[in-house]
C-alpha cells in the first residue's frame, strides 16, 4: 500500500498509450474495439487514482513526490533545473479521481453517442490524450509541468471542438473557428501564466511546488485551532507509516522511483530546511516573514508586491482556462464540439484547471490581499453575468455553457474570499452534476435527431431500416443547427423551442436531468446545495466577521447568481421536458441506448450523494451521520490555507428559499406559455421592462460584437496594413525596388555616362586609338607570305652577323 | 687520314646556302620544309666539325638537341602541311597569306 | 593542434565533396544513381556527425577535434577547423536537414519539368559542404569564404528551379546578403590586421590577456563600429527587422528544398555568427548595444507574427514567421546570460527543424495543388489525414506547445531575457506577447489549409503521401518530440562553452551597464 504512489506515472502513461494505439491503428480496429481500448485506458487510470486514494488514506495522508522512470530530468541548463516530477497529495488525488471517474463515464457514453462517426477512433484517441494531459496538469510538482498539461489540454480542446471541422454548409468553418478561438483566447491566458512562471523563477530560483522532504502543510499548522487538533493527532499517529515509505522505496526498484516521502517523522514543520532548499510556496512564506526585497536588475520590489504581480498574472491564466471575465468568450463557442466533449472538457475537468491552479497556489493568494479582492470581483461578476445571459438562450447546450461559466465564477470567487476548500468542493460536485446535465442534453439532442428523422423523409419503419444512415447523420445534425440554409438543416435539434413533453418519451433522461437541475440549483439535499452553501457561508464570514468588502461583494452577487441559476435551469426543464411536444420530432423522440443511459444513472446517484462528503459541522445533525467537513479535512493535508466552514442556517435557508422561489416563478412563466414559445418568443420578451433585459441576455450582452470591434477588427486591419502597405508596398516595393534599386540605377547611370564613358573610357579609348594609328603605318610590312618573312629573317641574321663582326673588322 | 676542318666548314656553308635558297625560292611547302632540314643539317655538320676541332663535347650536345628539335618539327610541320592541304587543296605557300596585316 | 591524421571535423566537412566528385562523373541520364548517391552521401555525413557528437566532451569549453593546415601563412590565415558547444549542434542540424531536403526533392515536379537534375544535386552537396564549413571554420577568413560561398549554390537553386519570379528573387537574395557582408569583411580585415592573425582562439586569447584592445568608450567608439560591421552582415542573413525584405521573395520563389535549407540552416549562419564572433570579440560593444538589438528583435517578433497573420500565401506566411522566430533567437543571444544564449542556440536548432518541417509540408501541398494561395485549400485533413496529423504536430511545435521542441527554446529564451541584466522584464513581456501571436497565425494557417469543409473539387482527390514524404515528415516530428521531452543532452552539449562565453562577458555587463 505504501508503494502505491509509485504507480502515478502509469496514470498518465495508460491513457497516452490508449491514445497512441487508437490514433495509429484505430482506423483498422472495429468500433467496439476502439471504444473498449479508450474506455479501459480511462478505467485503469481511475483504478490507479482509487489506489492512490487508499494509499494516502492509509498512510496518514503523506504526500509523495515521484520521479517517473526513464526520463532523465527535463529542462536542465545553467542555473535551471526543472524535472518531470509528479506529486501525489490529497489535492492532486482529488483531481485525479474526478478526472478519471467522470472521464470513464463519458468514454462509456461516447460509445453510444459517437456510434457511426467516420472518425470514431480519433475521437477516442483525443479523449484519451486529453486525460493524459489533464493528469499531467494535476500531478505535476512544478509550474512548468502544470503548464505542459495546461497547454496540452488546450490542444485537445482545440482538436475536439473542431472535431467536426468538415461539416457542410459553412458549419465546418464555424466549428474550426470556434476551435481556433478557444486556443487563442487560452493563449492569452497562457501568456499570463508564462509571465507568472518567469517571475516565480527569478524570485525563488525554482518552479517546484514543494521539494522532497518538505511539508506542504506543517503538522503543527492548525494546532492552535481547536477543532483541528484532533485531526492532527490522527495524522501524527500515521507518521511512522509515512516513514516507512522512505525505506520501502529505497529497497524496491519499482515502476517509479519514489524519491522521498515528505516529512521525516521527527519534524513537524520545515524549520530545519534552508530557505533555498524549499519549494516556491515554502520560500514565499519565509520571504514574507523576513520582508525580503527582490532584485530585478533595473528595479527592486518588496516581496508583497512581487507576489501580487505573480498572482495577478496567474489570475489572467486562470481567467483564460476557467472562462472568467474577460476571457470567457471562448467557452460558449466551444459547444461546437460533440456533447461528450462539452461534458468532460468544457464542464467537468479542463475548465476547472484554473481553479485547481489557484488553489494549488493558495499560499500566494493568501498573502496577496489586493489580488484576492480582484479575484473575488472577477469571479462574482462572471457568475452573475453568465447567469443572466443563460436566461436568454434557446440553445440547450448554450444555456449549460453559460451556466458552467457562472459556476466557475462561484469557484473563483470562493478562491477570492479565501475559501479554498469550498472552491474545491464546488469543483468536485459541479463536475458531477454538470457532466450529468451535459450528457442529458446530449441524450435529448440525440433523441431529437432520431425523432426528426423518423418524422421527416422516412416513415417510422424506414428510420429503423436505415438505422446506420440515421446514426451517421445524427452527428452532423448536432452542429448543423446553425446552418439555416437548406430545408434539411432548418430543423435545429438543440433549440429548446422545438422540444417539450419529453418527460414521457425519455423517462430516464428526464429523471436524471431533474436530479442534475436540482443539484445545480442548490436544492437540499442535493450536491450543489452543500457546495454552494459553503461558498456563501464563507463569504458571509469574510464579510460580516472579518469586515472585508470582498465578502459582501461575493455574498451579494453570488446569491443573486444562485437565484438566476435556479431560474434558468427550471426554465430549461420546463421547456424541454414538460408540457406537450411542440414538434413532431419531439413527439417521436426515443429514449437513448444503454451505454448512454448508464453514465446518466451513475452521475445522477453521485449528484445526490456526493455533497454529503463535506457536510459542515452543525448541519441539522447530518454532520454526525456523514461526518463533518471530511473533504475539507482531507484537503487540509495539502492545502495550507483551507478551513472548514460552519453551517449557517441563515445563509443556507435564504439561498434555498431564493432558489425555490426562482423555480416557482420560472414554472409560472413557462409552464403555461406554450403558444408564445410556439411563436418562437420568450414570455419574458413580451413583458414590459423585462423585455429589453431579456433581449440583452439573448444577445449575450454583445460581448462577441464588442470584442470584434475592439480587438479582432483592429488587429486584422493593422495586420493587413502592416503586411500589405507597410511591409510590402512601402518597404518591399517602394523602398527597395524604387528608392534603393532606382537610386542605385541612377548612380550607376551617372557613373556610366559622364564618368565612365567620358573620362575612364576616354583614356582607354585614347590609348587604343594611338595604337591603331601606329599600327596602320606598319601594316604593309606584314604581307603574309612566308618568303617575305624568311628574307626579313635572313637580313636580320646578316645584320646581326655584321654587327658582331664589325669590331673584328675595325681591329683589322 | 684526317680531313681538314676547313673542308667540313666549306661543305656546311654550301649546304646552308643551298637550303637558304631553297627556302626563299621554292613554292612547294614540302620542298621549303626539306630546305629547312638541309639548313639544320648544315649547321649540325659545322657544329660537329668544330667540336672535333676543339675536342669539346658541347658541339655534339647541340647536335643532339638540334636533331631532336628537327624531329619534333617534322612531326608538327608535316601535320600542319597535311591539315593545310586538306583545307586548301594546295600546298603552294604563296597562296597562304591570311596573316597579312 | 597536432596536424597528423584527419580530424573527424574535416571528415564530416569533406564528405559532401566526396559525394560531389562521384556525382560529377555520373551521366545526366543516370537520374536514380545521382539521387541515391546524393542521399547516401548526406546520410553518411549525418551519421558521421553523430559519431562526432558521441566523441564530443561536454565538459570541455574549448574547441575540440581541431585541425590546422597552412593556407595563406603570409596573411596569417590557415585552414583551422574544430567544433565546440556553439557549433556542434548546428553542424548536426545541417547534416540532419540535408537528407530531408534531398529526399523531398526526389519527387519534385519542378525538377522533372526543368531538368538538369545532376546540377541540382551537385549544388545541394556543394551547399552542404559550404554550410558545414561555415560552422566549423575557426579562422575569420576561412569562415568568411564559406559564409559567402553558401550564396552561390543557393543563388542557382533559386534562379534555376524557382517559381515565376525566380531571377528577381535570386538576384535580390544574392545582392542583399553580399552587400551586408562587405561591412563585415572590412571589420574582419581590421581585426585580423590588428591581431596579426585570423585565428579565432588566438584572437580571443589576445583579447583576454589584454594584448589586443579594441578601444571602447561608448555607443560610438571603434569597438562599436567593428561590432556593428559584423552585426549588420549577420543581421541581413538572419534577418533582423527591418533588413528582412529579401526573405519573403527568396522563400516564396525558392523550390521546396531551397526553402527548407534556407530557413533550416542558412539563416542560422547569421545567428551563429553573432554568438561566435560579435559577442566574444566585442563584449563591451555587445553589452552596450544589447538593448537596441533587443528592441529590434522584439519588434521583429511582433511585426513578423502580425504580418505573417495577414498573408494569403502559405509560403509567405511561413517565411514571415521565420522573422518572428529568429527575433526570439536574437533576443536570447543578447540577453547575454547563460539561459538566454543556451535558449538561443537550442532555438536555432528548433527553428531549423520546425520551420524546415513547415516548408516541407507546404511543399507537399504545392506538389499536389500547384498553388500557394490559402483560399485554394480547406479540409485537407479529411483528404489526407496523415499529412494533416503530422503537419499539426509541426505547426504546434512552431507555435511553441509545451512538450514539443519549440517551447523549450522559447521558454528558455524568455526566461533568460527576463533575468537578463541588460534586457529584463519589459523585453520579456513584449516578447511573450509574440507567443500569443504565434498561436494566432499558425492556427490561422492550419485551419485555413487543413480544417473547414472539403468543398473544392480539386482537393477531393489528392494523391496520398508517398513513403518518402512520410519518412521526411516522421523524421521531423520525431526530432520535434525528442527535443521537446528530453532537451537535456542538447543543453549539456553547449553548456560548458556557453558558460565560458558568459563568464568572459560578465565583467563587462556590470561595468558597461552602469555607463550613462
Amino acid at each position: 500500500m505504501e508503494n502505491y504512489p509509485q504507480l502515478v506515472p502509469l496514470i498518465i502513461l495508460i491513457p497516452a498509450v490508449g491514445a497512441f494505439i487508437n490514433l495509429m491503428w484505430g482506423a483498422r480496429i472495429a468500433e467496439r474495439g476502439v471504444a473498449l481500448i479508450g474506455t479501459f485506458a480511462s478505467a485503469f487510470a481511475f483504478l490507479i487514482a482509487v489506489l492512490l486514494y487508499s494509499a494516502l488514506s492509509s498512510s496518514g495522508y503523506e504526500s509523495a513526490i515521484v520521479n517517473p522512470p526513464f526520463l532523465d530530468g527535463w529542462l536542465r541548463l545553467t542555473g535551471v533545473e526543472i524535472s518531470w516530477q509528479m506529486r501525489v497529495d490529497t489535492l492532486s488525488v482529488t483531481m485525479m479521481l474526478v478526472i478519471t471517474g467522470v472521464g470513464t463515464l463519458i468514454h462509456l457514453y461516447s460509445m453510444g453517442y459517437m456510434h457511426g462517426d467516420p472518425r470514431f477512433h480519433r475521437f477516442f484517441a483525443y479523449l484519451n490524450m486529453f486525460l493524459a494531459f489533464m493528469l499531467v496538469l494535476v500531478t505535476g510538482n512544478n509550474f512548468l509541468m502544470l503548464f505542459v498539461g495546461w497547454e496540452g489540454v488546450g490542444l485537445c480542446s482545440f482538436l475536439l471542438i473542431g472535431f467536426w471541422f468538415d461539416r457542410a454548409k459553412g458549419v465546418g468553418w464555424r466549428n474550426s473557428n470556434a476551435a481556433r478561438k478557444a486556443f487563442i483566447v487560452n493563449r492569452v491566458g497562457d501568456f499570463g501564466l508564462m509571465m507568472a512562471i518567469f517571475l516565480i523563477f527569478w524570485t525563488f530560483g525554482t518552479l517546484d511546488f514543494y521539494k522532497p522532504g518538505e511539508l506542504a502543510v506543517p503538522l503543527d499548522a492548525h494546532a492552535e485551532e481547536g477543532e483541528y487538533s484532533e485531526e492532527v493527532g490522527v495524522v501524527a499517529e500515521g507518521e511512522p507509516a509515512g516513514g516507512e515509505i522512505v525505506t520501502e522505496a529505497a529497497a524496491i526498484e519499482g515502476e517509479g522511483e519514489l524519491l522521498l516521502a515528505e516529512g521525516e517523522p521527527e519534524y513537524l514543520n520545515n524549520d530545519h530546511i534552508e530557505t533555498e532548499q524549499l519549494g516556491v510556496f515554502g520560500q514565499a512564506e519565509r520571504f514574507v516573514e523576513e520582508g525580503r526585497d527582490i532584485d530585478f536588475g533595473p528595479f527592486t520590489l518588496p516581496i508583497g508586491a512581487v507576489i501580487t504581480i505573480i498572482t495577478l498574472f496567474l489570475l489572467l491564466g486562470a481567467a483564460g482556462k476557467s472562462a472568467q471575465i474577460p476571457l470567457f468568450v471562448w467557452l460558449p463557442d466551444a459547444m461546437a464540439g460533440p456533447t461528450p466533449v462539452s461534458a468532460l472538457i468544457h464542464a467537468a475537468t479542463m475548465v476547472t484547471a484554473g481553479v485547481y491552479m489557484m488553489v494549488r497556489s493558495n499560499v500566494f493568494y493568501h498573502e496577496a490581499e489586493l489580488t484576492s479582492f480582484i479575484v473575488t470581483v472577477v469571479g462574482a461578476s462572471t457568475a452573475i453575468m453568465a447567469g443572466f445571459v443563460a436566461i436568454g438562450q434557446w440553445d440547450i447546450k448554450r444555456v449549460l455553457a453559460y451556466s458552467t461559466v457562472s459556476q466557475l465564477g462561484f469557484m473563483v470567487a470562493a478562491v477570492g474570499v479565501g475559501a479554498y476548500g469550498a472552491a474545491m468542493f464546488h469543483l468536485v460536485t459541479h463536475a458531477f452534476f454538470k457532466a450529468l446535465l451535459f450528457l442529458g442534453s446530449g441524450s435529448v439532442i440525440h433523441a431529437m435527431e432520431h425523432g426528426h428523422h423518423a418524422a421527416h423523409g422516412h416513415s417510422h419503419d424506414d428510420a429503423h431500416a436505415h438505422d446506420e444512415e440515421a446514426h451517421a447523420s445524427t452527428h452532423k445534425a448536432d452542429e448543423e443547427h446553425h446552418a439555416d440554409l437548406s430545408d434539411e438543416a432548418e430543423f435545429d435539434p438543440q433549440d429548446m423551442r422545438n422540444m417539450g413533453g419529453l418527460r414521457t418519451k425519455m423517462p430516464v433522461t428526464y429523471v436524471t436531468y431533474l436530479i442534475g437541475t436540482l443539484a445545480l440549483a442548490g436544492i437540499f439535499p442535493f450536491a450543489g446545495f452543500w457546495s454552494k452553501d459553503e461558498i456563501l457561508a464563507d463569504s458571509w464570514v469574510v464579510g460580516l466577521f472579518e469586515g472585508q468588502l470582498s465578502g459582501f461583494i461575493a455574498l451579494g452577487l453570488l446569491l443573486l447568481a444562485a437565484g438566476f441559476t435556479a431560474f434558468y435551469m427550471w426554465r430549461q426543464v420546463v421547456l424541454v421536458f414538460h408540457g406537450k411536444p411542440r414538434t413532431e420530432a419531439a413527439e417521436r423522440a426515443p429514449e437513448s441506448s444503454i451505454p448512454m443511459v448508464i453514465p446518466l444513472l451513475v452521475l445522477a446517484i453521485a449528484s445526490i450523494f456526493i455533497g454529503f462528503m463535506n457536510v459542515p459541522s452543525g448541519a441539522l445533525g447530518l454532520d454526525t451521520l456523514f461526518g463533518a467537513h471530511r473533504f475539507t479535512d482531507w484537503l487540509s493535508h495539502s492545502v495550507l490555507n483551507v478551513h472548514a466552514g460552519d453551517f449557517n442556517i441563515l445563509v443556507a435557508g435564504g439561498a434555498l428559499l431564493l432558489a425555490i422561489v426562482a423555480m416557482i416563478v420560472a414554472n409560472g412563466i413557462y409552464a403555461r406559455a406554450r403558444d408564445t414559445i410556439l411563436r418562437g418568443v420568450d414570455p419574458l420578451e413580451e413583458r414590459e421592462g423585462i423585455g429589453n433585459a431579456w433581449r440583452l441576455a439573448n444577445a449575450r450582452l454583445y460581448w462577441d460584437q464588442i470584442y470584434f470591434m475592439l480587438i479582432e477588427n483592429p488587429f486584422n486591419r493593422i495586420g493587413k496594413f502592416l503586411a500589405d502597405t507597410l511591409d510590402w508596398a512601402f518597404w518591399h516595393d517602394y523602398v527597395h525596388d524604387t528608392v534603393i534599386a532606382k537610386g542605385f540605377r541612377t548612380i550607376g547611370n551617372i557613373l556610366a555616362t559622364p564618368v565612365d564613358l567620358g573620362i575612364i573610357d576616354g583614356i582607354v579609348n585614347g590609348i587604343g586609338r594611338l595604337a591603331r594609328w601606329l599600327s596602320s603605318g606598319l601594316r604593309p610590312i606584314q604581307t603574309g607570305y612566308v618568303r617575305t618573312y624568311a628574307i626579313t629573317l635572313l637580313f636580320g641574321v646578316v645584320i646581326v652577323v655584321v654587327v658582331l663582326l664589325l669590331p673584328l673588322i675595325q681591329r683589322g | 687520314m684526317m680531313v681538314a676542318t676547313e673542308a667540313y666548314v666549306v661543305l656546311s656553308m654550301v649546304l646552308f646556302v643551298l637550303g637558304t635558297l631553297g627556302v626563299l625560292l621554292r613554292r612547294n611547302a614540302i620542298l621549303v620544309f626539306m630546305s629547312v632540314e638541309l639548313m639544320l643539317n648544315a649547321t649540325n655538320l659545322a657544329l660537329a666539325a668544330f667540336a672535333q676541332q676543339w675536342g669539346s663535347e658541347t658541339g655534339h650536345l647541340f647536335v643532339f638537341f638540334i636533331i631532336a628539335v628537327a624531329a619534333a618539327e617534322v612531326a608538327v610541320g608535316l601535320a600542319l602541311i597535311v591539315a593545310i592541304f586538306r583545307s586548301k587543296k594546295s600546298i603552294n605557300i604563296d597562296e597562304l597569306h591570311q596573316m597579312e596585316g | 593542434m597536432e596536424n597528423t591524421g584527419l580530424s573527424l571535423v574535416t571528415l564530416v566537412l569533406f564528405l559532401p565533396m566526396v559525394g560531389f566528385s562521384i556525382v560529377l562523373f555520373l551521366k545526366e541520364s543516370q537520374t536514380e544513381a545521382i539521387k541515391w548517391t546524393t542521399l547516401g552521401t548526406s546520410l553518411i555525413t549525418f551519421v558521421m556527425s553523430l559519431v562526432m557528437w558521441a566523441g564530443f566532451d561536454n565538459n570541455q569549453p574549448a574547441l575540440q577535434m581541431v585541425q590546422q593546415w597552412e593556407f595563406l601563412p603570409q596573411v596569417g590565415t590557415s585552414y583551422y577547423v574544430g567544433v565546440d558547444g556553439l557549433s556542434l549542434l548546428l553542424v548536426i542540424l545541417t547534416t540532419f536537414i540535408m537528407p530531408l531536403a534531398i529526399l523531398s526533392s526526389f519527387r519534385a515536379h519542378v525538377l522533372h519539368e526543368r531538368g538538369r537534375e545532376k546540377l541540382y544535386y551537385l549544388l545541394l552537396l556543394l551547399l552542404e559542404w559550404a554550410m558545414i564549413g561555415a560552422f566549423v571554420a575557426q579562422d575569420l577568413i576561412v569562415f568568411f569564404i564559406f559564409f559567402e560561398f553558401t550564396l552561390v549554390p543557393m543563388f542557382f537553386l533559386i534562379g534555376i528551379w524557382g517559381a515565376e519570379n525566380r531571377m528577381y528573387a535570386a538576384v535580390k537574395f544574392y545582392l542583399y546578403t553580399l552587400a551586408g557582408s562587405i561591412l563585415m569583411l572590412l571589420a574582419i580585415l581590421y581585426v585580423g590586421s590588428n591581431a596579426g592573425t585570423f585565428n579565432m582562439p588566438q584572437i580571443l586569447a589576445m583579447i583576454q590577456s589584454g594584448d589586443l584592445i579594441f578601444p571602447f568608450d561608448g555607443l560610438f567608439s571603434p569597438q562599436s563600429f567593428l561590432f556593428l560591421g559584423f552585426l549588420i552582415g549577420f543581421a541581413v542573413k538572419i534577418p533582423i527587422w527591418p533588413l528582412h525584405s529579401w526573405l519573403p521573395d527568396a522563400h516564396v520563389q525558392a523550390p521546396t528544398a531551397g526553402s527548407v535549407i534556407l530557413a533550416g540552416v542558412l539563416l542560422k549562419l547569421g545567428t551563429y555568427g553573432i554568438a561566435r564572433f560579435c559577442i566574444p570579440l566585442f563584449p563591451e560593444a555587445a553589452v552596450a548595444w544589447a538593448p537596441f538589438v533587443g528592441i529590434l528583435a522584439v519588434i521583429g517578433i511582433i511585426y513578423g507574427a502580425w504580418v505573417s497573420y495577414a498573408q494569403t500565401d502559405v509560403k509567405k506566411l511561413v517565411a514571415y514567421s521565420s522573422i518572428s522566430h529568429l527575433g526570439f533567437v536574437v533576443l536570447g543571444l543578447f540577453a547575454l546570460n547563460a539561459q538566454g544564449i543556451q535558449g538561443g542556440l537550442i532555438q536555432m536548432v528548433n527553428h531549423g527543424i520546425s520551420t524546415g518541417g513547415l516548408f516541407l509540408f507546404v511543399g507537399m501541398l504545392y506538389e499536389r495543388r500547384h498553388t500557394k494561395d490559402l483560399a485554394a485549400y480547406g479540409g485537407i485533413w479529411k483528404a489526407l489525414p496523415l499529412l494533416g496529423g503530422l503537419s499539426l504536430i509541426i505547426t504546434l511545435s512552431s507555435m511553441g506547445l509545451p512538450g514539443l521542441n519549440g517551447f523549450i527554446g522559447e521558454f528558455t529564451i524568455l526566461m533568460g531575457t527576463f533575468g537578463s541584466e541588460v534586457l529584463g522584464f519589459f523585453f520579456a513581456l513584449f516578447a511573450t506577447l509574440g507567443v500569443i501571436l504565434a498561436a494566432v497565425y499558425m492556427l490561422y494557417m492550419f485551419q485555413k489549409v487543413f480544417m473547414g469543409e472539403l468543398d473544392k473539387e480539386e482537393n477531393k482527390h489528392l494523391e496520398p503521401l508517398h513513403w518518402q514524404e512520410v519518412t521526411v515528415l516522421v523524421a521531423v516530428v520525431a526530432a520535434t518530440i525528442i527535443i521537446g521531452i528530453q532537451p537535456g543532452p542538447f543543453f549539456a552539449t553547449m553548456q560548458a562553452t556557453v558558460v565560458d562565453v558568459v563568464a568572459k562577458i560578465q565583467p563587462f555587463v556590470t561595468t558597461v551597464v552602469q555607463l550613462p
